[in-house]
Order: structure tokens, then C-alpha cells, then sequence
């Protein structure tokens, strides 16, 4: 059952500093009206971390800590902590960090933080590099990706981290993948990871960059909706680190190049190039159905 | 000299070249503002000529991938800001201990923390000198112009060469990012120091740490000829750990007199007008530029006014300093922080109630209308 009263919550003012398209206050949108307004936000250095907007043109009616660029993971287990020796359980804390916040820097400090299972919600949306300072690489960067550090015929020769499985592997109560292009499936997750409070959840948003992958910014959606159709970013959830659950089953799947071949990013590819990246996906959507094989969710719907 | 060499660029791309010019052809960085076109620029000009560009994944580790691959025989830098500059600071103090060439670009922004990202400032200039805990010396220099970032840059590889430490280049904000004209000079124009080699064969004793006669340490690369121990505690002439109080004693001393006692090789500046001034501005970085705009137009009027432009800022020039400023009724240090190299000016004078500051903080750029305002305090007209 949809409860419209957090709906109908807006956790954002309308305007706001991003770029025209931008997916990340996409996701911020949905989230908030998810979590609702008890809800404290953790942002390092990030694109967010300038949207969030100056004085008087803040984007956000939640309470903000801009912390330093790798300690997204440490300030909230800070602030969890803190809370809870007032009496305060109500509120939830969320980090919320980008790719490079997350994938590199921050990751020694979300790892730490998983392990000691902090109660709160680590939310990485991910656009693919390092967008703030304008398209460097970071190790969510896809194969085949040309940003400003791997130029030319220097395009990204490595696979991007798989960053759910990483954190799965810490056996946390909750990880998943989200969409902004499957609100509905969005916002179910962020209300999952709300009601399962008490230890460390973490949500990876896909989000499109209109600017740094070089598409228009109306394709801001159907970009984002493209790779979960091509099953290069499955919908998923892993519980306890062992119970997966498909969300969705692009079946027949379009082909990788359909999401690749819209982006200026990826402009440079030749078929040979296609042709590996359809196979990297495929492997790696055959890996995921492996896991969901031998450790499905029983209970899953 | 062709039209070739002539460019008009960035000051982050001007360093990258000087870099490229001194030999360097390894660089491990990490982006941040306003650096990241020093990193950019070399992952498309390192691979052109066979080097190594790695995109690290933070600071910690750039710097030390670059302690790394230079102890392996390559010139190395990396490039960041202040927080990424803070991050550094251990991997500093290691490179100043087990003594190991490299450089390390800190374009200067605004701080504290995160601060003001892209705007300008010179507030790094005691975390320079001291961001690194314990005893040590360090050399930092840095430039006004876009000439000067190229040869003062090719300066900080040949002295992290000749003294075997690291080597801080203290640009800031403008400086980084403004573009202006620079003429990269021919091979051979500008001396190039190498690699100092042991001569000492394969298989017979070589020791890391045991200065020669001149006080310099030659090298074998890491992994080549001899096996040797690298390590960031108190060590001996072969490298390993050590606590006998001699052996600590000597080392720290040693790591402090080698910088110490170069100060007048190490020190590079330059100076205008100072002859007969009455009057000296001492500025460095961006702040020189309004400093020797006004000292200028001044000196068309007739006005006694000076300027000392400081290039090396650690090891601080207190002779230089001392005897230029010897005749001068004012001093006046111009730079974008609350008074750092100020506070090593009035250690340096006779007279140091002398010594004023005009001093921006605000994350905009010093103009010369700044200093007019305190010239004219000085003079006794208001503001």
C-alpha cells in the first residue's frame, strides 16, 4: 500500500543549483519523500555538496552536515551515536556521498563504519566520476568511459567497482541497488532501509550526469532507465549479505550499446570495443542470477 | 628559439611542463580545486612521452605512489590543494625522513577545511613549514608569474635531487588558473640536476644514509643493485631501525643541517628598486603582482618604494631579508593570509615595528587600491 501522506513530503524546495537534467537531485527528491523530514543528512565533498545551495537559495528543509571529502562514514557514525545518547532514536541519519566519495576516499571510513554495523543509511549516488571538478575518473568510472584524467585513446581500461557486492561482502542488514528512472522501486528501498534501523544499510542510486556523460539533458531519465534495461545496473537488494532479491528482469534485454551509444562519453568505441562490454555485462548479469540461484531471498515477492 | 615554444597557458599547465622539462615521468594525483589541471594535463602529456600517470584514490596515497616510484630512480610529483595538502602531510614527513626526492604542488585556496574552494589565498604557508610533526627542515618556493612557475619548478626537482627531500611548490589559486604567455625554453637552457648514482658496485656494501663529504647522498635505484632498507622510523647509515640516542641525534641533525646550511644556495628571489627605497613591499606568489604593479607606478611619480619578491619561503631568507630591509623606514609584506610570512619578516629585521601587512583574507584577490590603502596609513593621509 502506497502511503500517500509521505508522498505528498516534499523534501526539497523547487529550484535548486545543479546542472539542468542533473540525476542526483533526482534521487535526493525521491529520498526525502521517502524518509520524510526526521532525517539528517551527512554530504563530503560532492556535487551535493554544492547543490545543497547557499543561504537563501538551499535546495534542502533537512538539516545538512557538509563534512569533509573522505569521512562521510565517520561523521555519521559521529552523529548516530551522539543521537542516541540523548534519547533521540527517531531521526535517521543519512550519509549521502557521491562516487568518488565513496568508491575511493570514503571508502576506508564506510568500511569501517559497516563493520561496526552503525545504525544508519549510506546512500551513494553515483555518477560515474568525479564530477564536481569537472569528469576525472574515479573506480565507478565503466570501462570504455572517457573522462578529463583518462583522455584520448587513455579511455578507462578498467572495470568499474562493483561497489553493492563490496559492501554486501561486510554481511550489512541491507544493501541495494535504485534508480531514479524506477521511482516507485526507489522509494520502496529508502522506506525498506528506514524501517530496518538498527544497523548499517546502504543504497546505490544510479544517476545520470547529463553534463559529464555528454547526453542531453532530456535524456537525463531514459539514460538512467536504459541501463537497467540493458541489465548493465540490475535493480537488486541483498539482505544479511547472502539473501538476494531481483528486482526487475529485463527480458529480452536491449543490447549495451543502446544505453552506450547515446553518451558523448562513450563516442569513441569501436564495435570490437561494444562487443566486449556487452560480454563484461553479460558475465556479469550471469553472475548476479548465479548468486540469486543458490542464496535467493525465499521470501522475496 | 621557434613560435613552438611559445604557449599561452594556465599556470597549473606551465608547471606541468617545467615538470616534464626537469625529467619527470612519473605522476600520482588525486583531483581537487584548483590543482586538477595540473593531473589532467599530465594524463594526456606523460603517456606522449612513455611516463606514468596514475589517478590515485585520495591523496594519502598519491604521495606515497610517488615516494614510491622515486626511490625506484624516477623524478616525481604530485599535485593537490589544502585538504588534499593535509592529507599529504604524513606521507611528507616519511618522504623528509627516509629522504626521498620528490615534489609536491599545493595551489593554494582558501581555508580552513573545505573553505573556499576556488578562490584564492596563501594560507599554507606555515603547514608548509610545519604540517609534518616532529623536527625537520623543508624547502618550499613558489612564483608570480607564469615564466617564473616554469623555472622555479624545474628549481624544486633540482633540489630535491641535490638535497634528496621533498620539495613544496606554494602556487595559489590565481596563479593556477589564470591564463598569460610562457616561452618553454630550449633543452639545456635551464640546468637539469639527475639523479645522483652511488658508484658503489653491485655486491659490495652500499649505504643509503652515509653522507658524502659534500653532504649529499647518492642513490641506488630500489630494487636494482643492492639491497638496502627504506623506513620511516630513526634509522642508521644502512637504513634499519635504530634508538641508539647517537644514531637518532645525528639523523635529526642532519636532516636540519642539510637545508640549514644551504639557505643562501637554496634562496631564490627577486628584487626592484630597492636601492634607495625608504619604502619595501615583500610579497610573493600572486600578491607580487599588485605589489610590483603600485611599486611601479610610484617609482613614474618619484616615490622611494621597493619591492622583494620572495620565491624560496622555507627555508626562510633571514639574511637576504635582514640586509635588504637594513635601510628601509617601512616594510610592508603583501600576501592573501593574517599575516604568515609577516611574522617571519619581523624575526628577520632590526626594526621589527617597521613591518606592516596589507593583507587580504576574503577570498578575493589583493589589488594594488589594497595597498595604496596602507601605504597611505603609513604616510599619515587616512585611508
Amino acid at each position: 500500500m502506497t502511503d500517500h501522506s509521505l508522498l505528498q513530503e516534499e523534501g526539497m524546495y523547487s529550484g535548486h543549483v545543479g546542472c539542468p537534467g542533473c540525476g542526483a537531485t533526482v534521487a535526493m527528491k525521491f529520498a526525502l519523500r521517502a524518509l520524510g523530514e526526521k532525517t539528517m543528512l551527512v554530504i563530503p565533498a560532492c556535487c551535493w555538496a554544492i547543490v545543497a545551495g547557499a543561504h537563501p537559495q538551499t535546495s534542502l528543509k533537512v538539516p545538512v552536515l557538509h563534512t569533509a571529502f573522505e569521512t562521510a562514514g565517520a561523521a555519521a557514525s559521529g552523529l548516530r551515536a551522539a543521537l542516541d545518547m540523548q534519547g533521540d532514536t527517531d531521526t535517521t541519519v543519512v550519509a549521502w556521498a557521491g562516487d568518488g566519495g565513496t568508491f575511493d576516499i570514503g571508502f576506508q571510513a564506510l568500511s569501517g563504519a559497516v563493520e561496526r554495523n552503525e545504525d544508519f543509511i549510506y546512500v551513494c549516488y553515483d555518477n560515474e566520476a568525479y564530477m564536481n571538478t569537472g569528469v576525472q575518473r574515479s573506480s565507478s568510472t565503466p570501462f570504455g568511459a572517457r573522462t578529463t584524467t583518462t583522455p584520448g585513446r587513455g579511455w578507462k581500461q578498467t572495470r568499474k567497482k562493483n561497489i553493492v557486492e563490496a559492501l554486501a561482502a561486510h554481511r550489512i542488514p541491507y544493501a541495494a541497488t535504485a534508480s531514479i528512472a524506477y521511482p516507485d522501486d526507489l522509494m520502496r528501498k529508502f522506506r525498506k532501509a528506514a524501517a530496518l534501523k538498527g544497523g548499517s544499510r546502504f543504497i546505490h542510486v544510479y544517476a545520470t550526469c547529463p553534463t559529464g556523460w555528454r547526453v542531453p539533458s532530456e535524456m537525463c531519465i531514459k539514460t538512467a532507465r536504459l541501463a537497467v534495461q540493458t541489465r548493465l545496473f540490475p535493480l537488486y537488494e541483498v539482505e544479511d549479505g547472502h539473501r538476494y532479491t531481483l528486482n526487475l528482469d529485463p527480458d529480452p534485454p536491449k543490447p549495451v550499446r543502446d544505453y552506450m551509444a547515446v553518451q558523448g562519453r562513450f563516442k569513441h568505441l569501436t564495435d570490437a570495443d561494444y562487443e566486449q562490454i556487452q560480454e563484461m555485462v553479460d558475465e556479469d548479469w550471469g553472475l548476479l542470477k548465479r548468486k540469486i540461484g543458490a542464496f535467493g531471498n525465499p521470501d522475496a515477492a | 628559439m621557434t613560435d613552438g615554444n611559445i604557449k599561452f597557458v594556465q599556470g597549473n599547465e606551465a608547471c606541468v611542463e617545467a615538470a616534464l622539462y626537469a625529467g619527470l615521468d612519473f605522476f600520482a594525483g588525486y583531483p581537487i580545486t584548483p590543482s586538477t589541471e595540473v593531473a589532467e594535463h599530465m594524463s594526456y602529456r606523460l603517456p606522449q612521452i612513455g611516463g606514468k600517470f596514475i589517478q590515485m584514490e585520495d591523496e594519502i596515497s598519491s604521495i606515497c605512489a610517488i615516494i614510491g616510484a622515486s626511490l625506484t630512480g624516477h623524478k616525481v610529483m604530485t599535485a593537490t590543494s589544502g585538504p588534499g595538502f593535509s592529507l599529504m602531510q604524513e606521507g611528507l614527513g616519511y618522504a623528509i625522513m627516509a629522504e626521498i626526492p620528490c615534489v609536491i604542488v599545493n595551489v593554494m585556496r582558501g581555508g580552513p577545511s573545505t573553505g573556499l574552494p576556488t578562490a584564492p589565498s596563501q594560507g599554507d604557508v606555515y603547514q608548509a613549514r610545519w604540517g609534518a610533526h616532529g623536527d625537520h627542515a623543508i624547502i618550499a618556493l613558489t612564483a608570480s608569474n607564469h615564466q617564473d612557475v616554469f623555472s622555479i619548478t624545474v628549481d624544486a626537482f633540482n633540489m630535491a635531487e641535490t638535497y634528496r627531500t621533498p620539495v613544496i611548490l606554494l602556487f595559489d589559486e590565481v596563479i593556477g588558473h589564470m591564463r598569460e604567455r610562457l616561452t618553454i625554453p630550449e633543452p639545456g637552457e635551464i640546468p637539469v640536476v639527475g639523479r645522483l648514482r652511488t658508484s658503489v658496485k653491485a655486491g659490495i656494501d652500499y649505504h643509503p644514509y652515509l653522507p658524502r663529504e659534500d653532504g649529499r647522498l647518492p642513490m641506488s635505484d630500489f630494487g636494482g643493485q643492492h639491497r638496502y632498507n627504506v623506513t620511516g622510523l630513526v634509522h642508521d647509515m644502512w637504513g634499519f631501525p635504530s634508538n641508539n640516542p647517537s644514531v637518532v641525534h645525528g639523523l635529526l641533525r642532519h636532516l636540519v643541517d642539510k637545508i640549514k646550511n644551504n639557505v643562501d644556495t637554496i634562496t631564490r628571489y627577486k628584487e626592484y628598486y630597492l636601492e634607495d627605497a625608504r619604502t619595501i613591499l615583500i610579497s610573493y606568489g600572486s600578491s607580487a603582482r599588485s605589489a610590483l604593479h603600485i611599486v611601479e607606478n610610484r617609482r613614474a611619480r618619484g616615490e622611494r618604494l621597493g619591492l622583494l619578491e620572495l620565491q624560496t619561503i622555507w627555508p626562510f631568507p633571514y639574511g637576504l631579508v635582514e640586509e635588504k630591509c637594513e635601510k628601509a623606514r617601512h616594510i610592508v609584506v603583501v600576501e592573501m593570509n593574517m599575516g604568515q610570512v609577516l611574522r617571519a619578516v619581523k624575526r628577520a629585521v632590526h626594526h621589527p615595528e617597521r613591518v606592516v601587512l596589507a593583507n587580504r583574507i576574503d577570498g578575493v584577490f589583493i589589488t594594488p587600491t589594497d595597498i595604496k590603502n596602507i601605504l597611505r596609513l603609513i604616510q599619515g593621509k587616512g585611508v
